[in-house]
């Protein structure tokens, strides 16, 4: 499945490393083991290199995903504004802690430095929407509205 | 004609393949190389369109930069789209970038035939039907949401008047918000590449060095580094091949004036790029941007694409011989990463540590080879400077500190969004008449400037000017431009306590004083405020002040042993705290008080008996079961139980809940 990334770089190039990261990452959403071994065959960096490299950046994963990505943003001005109270709420509601994915594979929490929106603080990412000027009062109704379209998505699926 | 690369007749010849050296020229005076009337017309006429200054139907244009996305300008969109077909009126929607004003997104403007573009504030779906019918049908101003002209008509405010935008000077930001980022025939309309344009065939490289040093630029990643002396040193240096690296790893948390800038007017980045990388004989150019930034990078992308359809970019770019290619560089997410040594690294593909200097980049840097890094903020000077000289920029600002710079305003302030201001502006003309002060009648605390390596001041030095000079003297730095208000609900141990939390994630390990000395310097803040058992263990209240004794001499040593910008500037904010905020400090250690409510473990909370009405939510978002209480009877909370989580606070309808 990944193999049709190395098609459009270079092999033996270091510094193609971090883009194909970031390329097998948009596939599984996280890196397989198996990828980052092939990674490292095509660049000619050692395994220990490639994790390194993969441990060291903030946006690499080696877990996989849940199916909503929810990213809390814990900006200066988000912080002002008590983002770490909408942290601690959605850590109740979902019952995870930041980093974690829930048990039915469908929401995984990540807390993310700043996403660049600062005027509307507090803000959360939800897959690619914005919620922004969010209270902890509205985070049970935004979080409805994924669950409720999973739930039909899944109704559907079994008809 | 339908944009500019179209051949105006058979006497026209620009292409890629045989680049025409007065490509740019044309775009603004064309033709040049052939006398023919109807060219001179098609060519006059586009520009017009392209300028918003002649077209037959209303122009409807949307903010949609993140900030409006965010705030819903996408359903706006939709929202007019379907409004426009229902009535049967033929407009064109045109999506624009920031204006800056982000706390009044989503902004519409609209643009009638023969008269000045008028914006409006905070559209939403709702107005929609009104809003379409006002403007588009009757042809009056949606008073309820007007914001203000961009021309001077009679009888609406202009928005050179509203607060916002009258103390600010627009030099870098001119475009943005006004044309369309996709648009490349836009950006040349209003004069665009032509100061590359000017540098690559007018002028030589050392012209161009001597115009950017008599500016007086300097770097605007916060460093302030004069731009020209960095261009000489890397054009002084012999080498097969130069690079030119833009950094747009605007890690900060708190600020977002380079994706503001690369999405409202990447074309402008992309041409400050050129100039430097002509300048300093780079061939190759790269953009080193955040991938937290999805909407820039497409747009980034795109923008590059079309340059090199266009020749602007590529091979033997306007004849002259010289070639020059952007590739953009995703970063991975690392706050060291904006240190220029540490930003190689991580194009090259290891991970981001910086590195001793010297050597410095400029003399070898990406791959060994003479490498210049440079802000997105200072790229986006670059063409102003060439177009209108050096003299005039020079005479923006203060003695030492030239020119203007954005600042992303945020946190408890009423109109938080992007200013651009000259320097030597005072923080309090930028907090209070550009900001327009604090919301809900709450006082001002301190403003945090330069992100976690810049520091807190208090009301007492609001009169600072800002320049890289004076914000050091007070104990901050000028750093990429975040400015947080913060109002007394802020505990200043907290926003250190914080800021030292970021600062110890991103470390990246290299050296020890950074790595285990932000770690120790943050135990140290964050027992400050931590609550104990209540029998008073005296061996944590003795930890507790052998830390503080030991503080301030942790962060000295952590601040000259460091190894590259993030460690030295890393105790800062403890720095500035206890040099403003003492008293706060000492209430936390001796009173063991938070008067501003935030450190949770140090506040009680009790239930007000004759607010609570008993309706029993607190109970049902407790998550440790602390409180206790009949249906319909005033509940009771369990201090011993009480995680101090506020959540019952948060969620009270009746305001029942008391801090103290």
């Amino acid at each position: 499945m990944h193999n049709k990334i190395f098609e459009s770089y270079q092999p033996n190039d270091r510094s193609s490393l971090i883009p194909l990261l970031q390329d097998v990452q948009n596939i599984y959403g996280y890196l397989p083991e198996n990828a980052l071994r092939d990674i490292s065959d095509f660049v000619k960096v050692p395994l220990s290199r490639v994790y390194g490299v993969a441990t060291f950046y903030n946006q690499f994963r080696l877990t996989p995903l849940g199916k909503n990505i929810i990213r809390v943003c814990r900006g200066t001005a988000c912080h002002v504004k008590n983002s770490a109270n909408i942290l601690f709420a959605l850590e109740t509601e979902l019952g995870i802690t930041a980093g974690q994915t829930t048990r039915d594979k469908n929401f995984t929490l990540e807390v993310v430095n700043c996403i660049g929106a600062c005027s509307i603080a507090p803000v959360i990412l939800i897959n690619d929407d914005y919620h922004g000027r969010i209270t902890v009062k509205d985070i049970p109704k935004i979080l409805k509205k994924y669950q409720t379209v999973n739930k039909t998505e899944t109704a559907e699926a079994s008809k | 004609m339908k944009d500019f690369n179209q051949l105006c007749c058979e006497k026209c010849w620009h292409t890629t393949d045989k680049p025409c050296e007065h490509f740019i020229q044309c775009c603004t005076e064309g033709p040049l190389c052939h006398h023919d009337e109807k060219c001179k017309q098609e060519i006059s006429s586009l520009r017009k369109r392209l300028k918003y200054e002649e077209h037959d139907h209303p122009i409807i244009m949307i903010g949609m930069g993140t900030c409006g996305l965010a705030s819903g300008a996408a359903k706006v969109k939709e929202a007019i789209e379907a409004e426009l077909k229902k009535l049967n009126i033929e407009a064109t929607i045109e999506g624009t970038g920031c204006i800056g004003y982000c706390a009044v997104e989503p902004i519409v403007d609209i643009k009638l035939p023969g008269k000045d573009r008028v914006s409006y504030q905070e559209i939403t779906v709702k107005d929609v039907p009104r809003f379409i019918k006002t403007t588009l049908v009757d042809n009056q101003v949606y008073k309820e949401k007007l914001l203000g002209s961009h021309g001077k008509s009679n009888g609406i405010i202009s928005l050179k008047q509203v607060p916002f935008f009258e103390y600010q000077h627009k030099v870098v930001l001119a475009n943005c918000g006004v044309i369309n980022p996709d648009s490349i025939d836009a950006y040349l309309a209003n004069g665009g590449f032509k100061a590359f344009d000017k540098a690559l065939r007018l002028m030589k490289q050392e012209e161009v060095i001597k115009e950017v040093l008599d500016s007086g630029l300097r770097g605007r990643g916060g460093g302030g580094f004069p731009t020209g002396k960095k261009w000489e040193l890397a054009l002084k240096q012999k080498s097969d091949q130069k690079y030119l690296v833009c950094n747009a790893d605007e890690g900060d948390p708190g600020a977002f004036m380079d994706r503001s800038l690369l999405e409202s007017d990447p074309y402008r980045v992309l041409e400050g790029m050129a100039i430097a990388a002509y300048t300093i004989g780079a061939s190759v150019a790269y953009i080193y941007c955040r991938a937290e930034y999805p909407l820039a990078i497409e747009r980034l992308k795109n923008s590059i694409a079309k340059c090199e359809e266009y020749g602007i970019l590529g091979d033997n770019i306007l004849n002259t011989g010289y070639s020059l290619h952007i590739k953009i560089k995703k970063g991975a997410g690392a706050f060291v990463c904006g240190e220029e040594t540490a930003l190689i690294g991580s194009i090259e593909g290891k991970r981001g540590m910086p590195k001793p200097r010297p050597p410095y980049p400029s003399n070898a840097g990406l791959f060994g080879k003479p490498t210049v890094i440079n802000n997105v903020e200072t790229y986006a000077n670059v063409p102003p400077i060439i177009m209108m000289g050096a003299q005039k920029f020079a005479s923006i600002g203060t003695a030492k500190s030239k020119g203007t710079k954005v600042f992303a305003l945020s946190g408890n302030v009423k109109n938080t969004g992007l200013v651009e201001v000259p320097m030597g502006t005072t923080l309090r003309d930028i907090v209070f008449k550009i900001g327009g002060g604090i919301p809900d009648k709450k006082e001002f605390k301190a403003v945090q400037i330069g992100g976690p390596s810049g520091g807190c001041l208090p009301y007492n030095v609001i009169d600072t000017p800002v320049e890289y000079e004076s914000l050091k003297e007070v104990g901050a730095m000028m750093g990429s431009g975040g400015f947080v208000v913060m109002d007394e609900e802020t505990c200043m141990v907290d926003v250190a306590k914080y800021f030292l939390t970021f600062i110890q994630e991103e470390s990246c390990g290299k050296c020890v004083p950074c790595r285990e000395g932000t770690k120790r310097m943050l135990e140290i803040i964050e027992r400050i405020p931590k609550r104990y058992g209540t029998d008073g263990n005296k061996l944590d209240q003795l930890q507790r002040f052998k830390g503080m004794i030991h503080l301030q001499r942790l962060a000295d040593v952590i601040k000259d042993t460091s190894l590259c910008g993030l460690g030295q500037s890393a105790p800062n904010p403890v720095l500035s705290g206890l040099r403003y905020f003492r008293h706060e400090y000492e209430e936390h250690l001796y009173d063991r008080k938070c008067s501003s409510g935030v450190c949770k473990e140090l506040l009680t909370f009790t239930i007000d008996n004759e607010l609570c009405t008993g309706c029993g939510i607190c109970i049902r978002k407790c998550s440790v079961e602390a409180i206790v209480g009949e249906k319909g009877q005033a509940h009771y909370i369990l201090d011993e139980k009480c995680i101090k989580c506020g959540m019952c606070y948060e969620t009270c309808r009746f305001k029942a809940i008391n801090i103290n």
